[in-house]
């Protein structure tokens, strides 16, 4: 097998890129998830990030604005989730996906006229020299402003989160709307300020998508990757640091797997290289809990088994499904955060305590 | 999601379904299911056009209505509400509807379905097709000529025999006018994903590939291709793209090549009056370039005028029947044969088709 086609560089730098609307929409999410808010309206934020970021970029020609107006604009539209739910106190669960309906559709009306229109080029931060040095250069030096503004803003939410008084309410109410009510906290308007940050980081996502990844406006083009940054949250157990590594996973595999078909590798064999790779590193993660967690055992025990049986049916010519090799950005990004969940201080009763109850001030 | 924006679509579908026409006739309601949003500017676009010039052509005596972005697996719930809201004539308009519309047909015997790609058919299901593979041919001869890498990029959607049939169709084209090309097949389990589309053609790129072809339905990889172009010196090349379904022109005025246009509107506006004038029946159809429903967009300047008139003189060929796509001698990737010296290959085997002819690398997903 000829891997020389494969550049471990190459791929990395591609990955951080698919992977920046999921760690910024992501980020936002597990703001909102930790103040007790669950808003499943994700998809339609990014999205309006998306055609806003866009026409705003086209329109004024900078993209640093057109990013600026996508946070903007879908702060808004979370806005309006957050005063139906925690104003009008309607379900979540519902409004959010409503949000997502709306987002969807009002992102298609707006961007009519905007489709076969290139954006303006959101350029590298660092000058090509930089960028061009040996392997530091494109690994570190190599991407546009969002890529670092998004793995700073995890830093930053970690640091508010775990370091800072205002992180301590935020988790407050989350927690225990009523006690931090009664503490004094105003629940509500602490709550729209995470919706509303929330918003504005799906947005930029969103933006990212339109205007470096793809870079185009096309009708329904988040395809479902809102859906995917609100697992990741939940995997990732409302930890800042395990929503990148989720990102990435999922952003790697999804390229790797890209990579092994353009270069007419053996699909399984690095599949089974890939999954031994994951379940080595679960294992030296993981070896501390081991004997005390019976479900991760169960999922390593069963990605094994699920390994061995592809394996056994092909046998001895390796063909693999497609539906298999799309399955497996997806299997592993949770397999991994799973496992990883599952630490004695984490456990699945991580979630906040609050999170998607109707709050209501009654004394 | 597209899931929850088929259900409002759906929903808003029953309530426009109750509309009379002034004259007190029910107007023939014509409705049509998409794959993809009516603005990915490809396959679901084309067929919207379709629908749009049956509107236009009949006016008030037919009522026409769609739901878009539906996914295939999730397609039955949408095609049965569509019948029960009252639509005479459904299209259903992905391979993956096939199940889902004979399953409904048969419970709604009065309605009629046309399917586009499928094979299953009944006495009120039709199927319908283009000889896409015919444009892919004249695809093959352009990429052939044009790369410089002798790497060419296929980004393909689902291992079905539409597609598989593609991809042979431009390789077999393509190796007899470059003998060193060589293809790098991706598939990507979407029909419309322009992200991950976008993340393919980069990857084909980087792996070396100077023209990109495409069997899915969004614009993402021909505006990877067209942004390849973006700050080349004189006298070097980007890579190149071809418009899939629809012509794509504007989204790569320097990268498109040329394109397949699927051109809906006289099947479509043919069928509506046969249900119109009761005289509807079950039928196969399959066009190609000769009839128009497959048909090539306009060629970019940078091509040769022999490699233009090459190209030209191979669509004009298979448009008049004197030359077939699949011409033997022709064999299957394991070596077996498939075609002699001169035999051309029968519809079963190409509608059948799930293997690679000889020379293509990779394997096809089952």
């Amino acid at each position: 097998m000829d891997f020389s086609a494969l550049d471990p560089l190459a791929l990395i730098v591609s990955l951080i890129i698919a992977a920046t609307p999921l760690v910024l929409a992501a980020t936002g999410e597990l703001v909102v998830e930790k103040s007790g808010v669950l808003n499943l309206g994700v998809e339609g934020m990014m999205i309006m990030g998306a055609v806003i970021g866009f026409i705003v970029s086209v329109e004024i020609g900078n993209p640093v604005l057109g990013f600026a107006g996508a946070a903007l604009a879908s702060a808004a539209l979370a806005l309006i989730f957050g005063f139906l739910t925690q104003v009008l106190l309607s379900n979540q669960v519902a409004t959010g996906l409503a949000l997502t309906l709306f987002g969807l559709g009002l992102a298609a009306l707006l961007g009519q006229s905007y489709t076969g229109i290139r954006p303006p080029s959101t350029g590298d931060v660092f000058p090509e020299a930089l960028s061009t040095v040996p392997v530091i250069g494109p690994l570190l030096f190599s991407y546009d402003w969002v890529v670092y503004f998004a793995l700073i803003m995890v830093g930053a939410v970690w640091w508010f989160l775990n370091k800072t008084r205002g992180g301590l309410i935020l988790r407050a109410v989350g927690e225990g709307h009523d006690a931090a009510h009664a503490l004094g906290y105003r629940v509500v308007a602490i709550r729209m300020a995470a919706i509303a940050f929330g918003g504005a980081l799906a947005g930029m996502g969103g933006a990212y998508l339109s205007l470096v990844r793809v870079p185009q406006w096309s009708e329904g083009m988040t395809a479902g990757i809102g859906w995917i940054a609100l697992a990741i949250v939940v995997f990732a157990s409302w930890k800042p640091g395990r929503v990148i590594l989720g990102a990435w996973l999922f952003g790697g595999v999804t390229i790797l797997q890209l990579n092994i078909q353009a270069a007419n590798l053996n699909i399984l064999g690095i599949l089974a290289l890939a999954l031994a790779g994951v379940a080595v590193v679960m294992l030296l993660v993981q070896i501390r809990s081991l004997t005390r967690h019976k479900v991760i055992q169960i999922v390593m025990v069963f990605s094994f088994a699920l390994l061995a049986l592809v394996l056994a049916l092909s046998w001895p010519d390796f063909r693999l499904d497609s539906a298999y090799l799309s399955m497996t950005p997806y299997l592993t990004t949770i397999i991994v955060l799973v496992a990883l969940s599952g630490d004695k201080t984490r456990r699945a009763l991580n979630a906040p305590a609050s999170l998607g109850r109707v709050f209501h001030a009654s004394a | 999601m597209t899931l929850f924006k088929s259900l409002g679509l759906a929903a808003a579908l029953s309530m426009s379904a109750a509309v009379v026409s002034a004259d007190g006739h029910d107007p023939l309601s014509v409705g049509f299911i998409y794959v993809g949003p009516v603005g990915d500017y490809g396959w679901s676009y084309q067929h919207d056009q379709g629908r749009l010039a049956v509107e236009e052509h009949f006016g008030d005596a037919v009522e026409t209505s769609f739901v878009e972005s539906v996914p295939e697996g999730d397609s039955e719930r949408v095609i049965r509400r569509m019948a029960q809201e009252g639509a005479d004539l459904i299209f259903t308009t992905s391979f993956g509807y096939m199940t889902p519309t004979n399953r409904v047909a048969a419970q709604f015997p009065d309605t009629y379905f046309e399917h586009a790609t499928g094979y299953q058919r009944a006495d009120n299901v039709s199927t319908y097709s283009g000889r896409f593979y015919e444009g892919r041919t004249v695809q093959g001869i352009l990429a052939g000529h044009m790369t410089e890498s002798n790497i060419i990029g296929y980004i393909a959607s689902f291992p079905i025999p539409e597609v598989i049939r593609g991809i042979n169709a431009a390789y077999l084209a393509a190796k007899e006018v470059n003998p060193d090309v060589e293809f790098r097949i991706v598939w990507v389990s979407t029909w419309f994903d322009p992200g991950k589309e976008a993340d393919a053609a980069n990857t084909l790129i980087e792996q070396g590939a100077d023209v990109i072809m495409q069997h899915t339905d969004s614009t993402a990889p021909m505006t990877i291709a067209e942004a390849t172009w973006e700050g080349l010196a004189e006298g070097e090349t980007g890579v190149y793209a071809f418009g899939q379904a629809s012509d794509m022109m504007e989204f790569g005025p320097t990268a498109r090549l040329s394109s397949i246009i699927d051109d809906w509107a006289p099947y479509y506006i043919e069928r509506v009056q046969a249900a119109l004038d009761g005289t509807w029946e079950s039928e196969d159809a399959w066009h190609g370039l000769d009839e128009g429903m497959t048909s090539i967009g306009a060629f970019n300047a940078n091509i040769p005028a022999d490699v233009r008139k090459e190209a030209m003189d191979a669509a004009i060929q298979i448009s008049g029947g004197t030359r077939h796509s699949f011409t033997g001698p022709i064999n299957w990737q394991n070596g077996e044969v498939w075609l002699e010296e001169g035999e051309t290959a029968d519809d079963g085997t190409l509608l059948g088709m799930n293997r690679y002819v000889e020379g293509i690398e990779g394997t096809v997903p089952n």
